[in-house]
């Protein structure tokens, strides 16, 4: 049970996502990362099947870093968006379909801060505020211990306070 | 083309390679060829229909790092379905000096794949000279899996190696692929993490660290059914591996036993 959560302010995007990388019902690790930096100002949060997060989201984003050494600038958030969603439209009807569950997060110098919502059957929304699975504290049956937060603003990704919460 | 066919001591509950191995080649060519038939065998546990969430193969490996190197530990018992297929399986393998790997799942994948992740790292080591860090070895090794995933193929090793330090990396057919400080993989697991949940910490002792590991070995065997027999053993330092002598948990049982039988009797008094 994975939960991702994603805040657009007026010059910033505040980004989480827990810690927990579970294999059924036992927690593997407790210190998990599932936030990928694509560029300087691009944050991925990945969730669902195991093997297909990191797949996919490895190869989002050594293609957006491989787009910026072909062409001397990054791409936008806008742009690595509607890219990240044509390759999980392209695999849905194949033989190898990615199950993840992804929030897009980032601030473009013209544009702004934007977050893009995007699910595994590959619709993508560009939303205020957005979140992944379950995050209730005190009325789930799970407690997810602790979360990671990031905010990216004007001047790139910044690393805030682990949030723990409830019981380890 | 002949279909091949697998014959596998399996050391998983919930994988069903007891079933023929086919490639989607050789289907077709099978449905067109009535005459030959393919090996099945039951499915393999039926306690699959009893408990709502998947058994993870009928074993206990666990690993952990601590401030004298990695312990990786591990019953002996091979389990096809109820059958105690074997009680003297070896499910820690070492690659190279300084890299064991614990497997679980199906038996047979999983002597498939070390072999040929000990081909690929000696491979490596001929042509580039050095030695494949662990975490690309994990890489590398998840990459063969993928092509796999979504087919009943079914490994989790836990690859404890040292370089640079102490490194445990948890690689599974899934497609997961995790570093940390303690894993145990296997339908014992629960009980092993009950035990070294508890005592687990950076700064054991070597003779520490190899008891904790035996405990949580026999703890575990002592509850799930699909483990048991023997405890291995392997010590993981700068220096390279050590196997440890493989211990029966039968006298461990009732040494326990014994002691508290005796512990029960001063209460009394």
């Amino acid at each position: 049970m994975e939960y991702l959560i994603g805040i657009q302010g007026p010059d910033f995007v505040l980004v989480a996502a827990d810690n927990v990388a579970a294999s059924s019902i036992i927690q593997m690790k407790h210190d998990y990362d599932k936030m990928f930096k694509l560029s300087e100002k691009i944050l991925l949060l990945c969730v669902g099947e195991a093997g297909d997060t990191v797949q996919f989201a490895e190869y989002i984003q050594k293609n957006v870093q491989l787009y910026k050494m072909r062409n001397g600038y990054e791409l936008s958030p806008a742009a690595a968006a509607n890219f990240t969603r044509k390759n999980l439209a392209d695999y849905l009807r194949s033989r190898t379909p990615y199950h993840v569950n992804l929030l897009l997060a980032g601030y473009d110098d013209t544009d702004g801060p934007g977050l893009y919502y995007m699910d595994y059957l590959s619709s993508l929304a560009k939303a205020p505020f957005a979140a992944h699975g379950y995050g209730l504290n005190k009325r789930f049956i799970l407690n997810l211990p602790s979360f990671t937060v990031r905010l990216i603003d004007k001047e790139g990704i910044h690393d805030l306070e682990k949030l723990t919460l409830g019981t380890k | 083309m002949e279909h091949g066919v697998c014959i596998c001591v399996c050391i998983s509950t919930s994988c069903h390679t007891c079933k023929s191995y086919k490639s989607a080649r050789t289907q077709k060519q099978m449905r067109k060829s009535s005459s030959i038939r393919p090996l099945q065998t039951r499915p393999v546990s039926l306690t699959l229909k009893i408990v709502p969430f998947r058994l993870a193969h009928g074993t206990t490996t666990l690993g952990f790092i601590f401030q004298g190197g990695v312990i990786a530990a591990a019953d002996t018992r091979a389990s096809a379905g109820g059958l105690v297929a074997c009680p003297a399986v070896h499910k820690i393998t070492p690659i190279h000096s300084h890299l064991v790997v614990t497997s679980s799942g199906s038996g047979a994948d999983c002597m498939l794949w070390e072999r040929i992740l000990i081909r690929e790292i000696r491979l490596y080591q001929l042509r580039h000279g050095h030695r494949l860090s662990i975490r690309a070895t994990a890489k590398l090794l998840s990459s063969m899996l993928h092509p796999f995933k979504g087919t009943e193929m079914c490994v989790a090793l836990t690859l404890c190696g040292w370089d640079n330090g102490p490194k445990l990396i948890y690689v599974c057919s899934d497609g997961a692929r995790l570093q940390g400080d303690v894993f145990s993989v296997g339908s014992g697991s629960p009980y092993a993490y009950g035990v070294l949940d508890r005592e687990l910490r950076w700064s054991l002792s070597k003779g520490e660290a190899i008891s904790l590991a035996r405990e949580a070995v026999f703890r575990a065997t002592h509850r799930d059914a699909y483990s048991g027999n023997n405890v291995d053993l392997f010590h993981i330092t700068a220096q390279g591996w050590s196997q440890r002598k493989r211990e029966d948990l039968k006298e461990e049982y009732y040494r326990d036993k014994e002691k508290k039988g005796k512990k029960k009797n001063d209460k009394l008094k």
